[in-house]
């Protein structure tokens, strides 16, 4: 442990002073809960390996990423999420990407193991590209499946597609669907103050299973 | 010491009284009160679906009890939770490697309609796939609901007419 380490988590300033030693391009990110910075891509695995070495963020928590709007630019963030298991704190590193068609950020594999699967996941529902990479197919939704579910001009319902293997689909005549809404997604609405209001709902009931998807949706 | 039946006629004394039936019924019964069930245990059905094998509920009373994870022993697929778009496929070829005759209960909202999964990634309804004779609703539904849903298949295996034909034909 170096000597910046003290009992207690690593506060903003602390980790700030750190980072703009080897980083000046380094911003502090408005926050809710734990320090956050703003750091160029390319910087990311760097100042990563840093926070590892001098502050003691030796556990990395989670890797995701932000779609801020299709129209948005740049549209997609990622977002690292660091802890310190001697210090018992947290840290945000958020870079944005700089392609809004085609994301790309590097990988931290080398450094943490376990972020195999998360940049994975990462690409799997978002789209983010993660360079160098030992193995980035996708986790959950099956190889050869076109779309990014999470990203934001996806709709929650999907869109159809022939069903992962082709032969199944050709025997059931099944495809993937769009799946009817009636009923959900359900949305809570909030600031409302009467609870029963404000409990989730369905906002759209317009189409079901016996009425289909109109096709301006 | 066995001593080697030599006796050509039917001893009502020794075997009992005879019952005439059809061969149809038979088989019906036989295959009713024995149905092996393939556990296709998805999500949290199986939990339910696994205490519907243990001592309180004991499927046992109803012939079920010899669960097969091998789908050529198997006679009922019990589809247990949510089949998503991913796992359809190998559904179906399991469904498909199961020897005739076979059925299907769709234990739970997913399985019967996708339940509470409106999204991008989940079938809906495994009736999309395979055929289905039972559905059973709950969320999870308890084992007393999947016992209601074997004794409801075997009522439908029992009702099944032209056995005898179909298995000469196949």
């Amino acid at each position: 442990m170096s000597a910046t380490a003290t009992a207690g988590p690593a506060s903003e300033s602390e980790l700030l002073a750190v980072l703009q030693g080897a980083f000046p391009a380094v911003a502090v990110r408005p926050t809710g809960d734990h320090p956050a910075f703003k750091l160029p891509v390319a910087e990311v695995p760097a100042a990563l390996k840093l926070l590892r070495s001098q502050s003691g963020f030796d556990f990395l928590t989670d890797i995701t990423a932000v779609d801020w709007d299709v129209e948005a630019s740049p549209r997609f963030s990622v977002v690292w999420h660091l802890y310190s298991t001697t210090r018992l704190g947290y840290v945000r590193i958020v870079a944005d990407c700089l392609s809004d068609t085609e994301p790309t950020a590097p990988s931290v594999v080398a450094l943490w193991a376990g972020a195999n699967w998360h940049e994975r996941e990462t690409f799997d529902l978002m789209g983010i590209r993660f360079t160098d990479h030992p193995d980035l197919r996708r986790i959950l939704m099956w190889d050869g499946y076109p779309f990014h579910p999470l990203r934001k001009d996806f709709p929650l319902a999907g869109i159809e597609t022939p069903l992962p293997d082709l032969e199944v689909g050709e025997i059931t005549g099944a495809t993937v669907k769009p799946a009817p809404m009636m009923g959900g997604p359900f949305v809570a609405s909030t600031g409302e103050m009467n609870l029963t209001e404000a409990e989730p709902r369905a906002k759209d009931e317009s189409w079901h299973e016996r009425s289909e998807k109109p096709a301006t949706l | 010491m066995v001593t080697p039946n030599t006796e050509l006629t039917y001893n009502t004394k020794i075997e009992g009284d005879i019952v005439v039936t059809r061969v149809d019924a038979v088989i019906n019964w036989l295959r009713s009160n024995s149905v092996w069930p393939m556990p296709m245990g998805l999500a949290c059905c199986a939990i339910e679906l696994m205490a519907s094998a243990s001592s309180r509920f004991d499927i046992a009373r109803f012939g079920s009890e010899v669960f097969r994870f091998s789908p050529r022993q198997a006679d009922c697929m019990i589809v247990a939770g949510t089949v998503t778009y991913k796992m359809a496929p190998h559904v179906r070829r399991i469904y498909d490697q199961m020897a005739e005759p076979k059925w299907v209960i769709a234990m739970g909202a997913c399985a019967s309609s996708g339940g509470m999964y409106r999204s991008y990634a989940t079938l809906q309804g495994v009736d999309k796939i395979i055929p289905v004779d039972v559905y059973i609703s709950g969320c999870p539904p308890r084992p007393e609901a999947l016992l209601d849903a074997l004794i409801k298949l075997q009522d439908k295996v029992t009702r099944n007419g032209g056995t005898t034909k179909q298995l000469l034909s196949a």
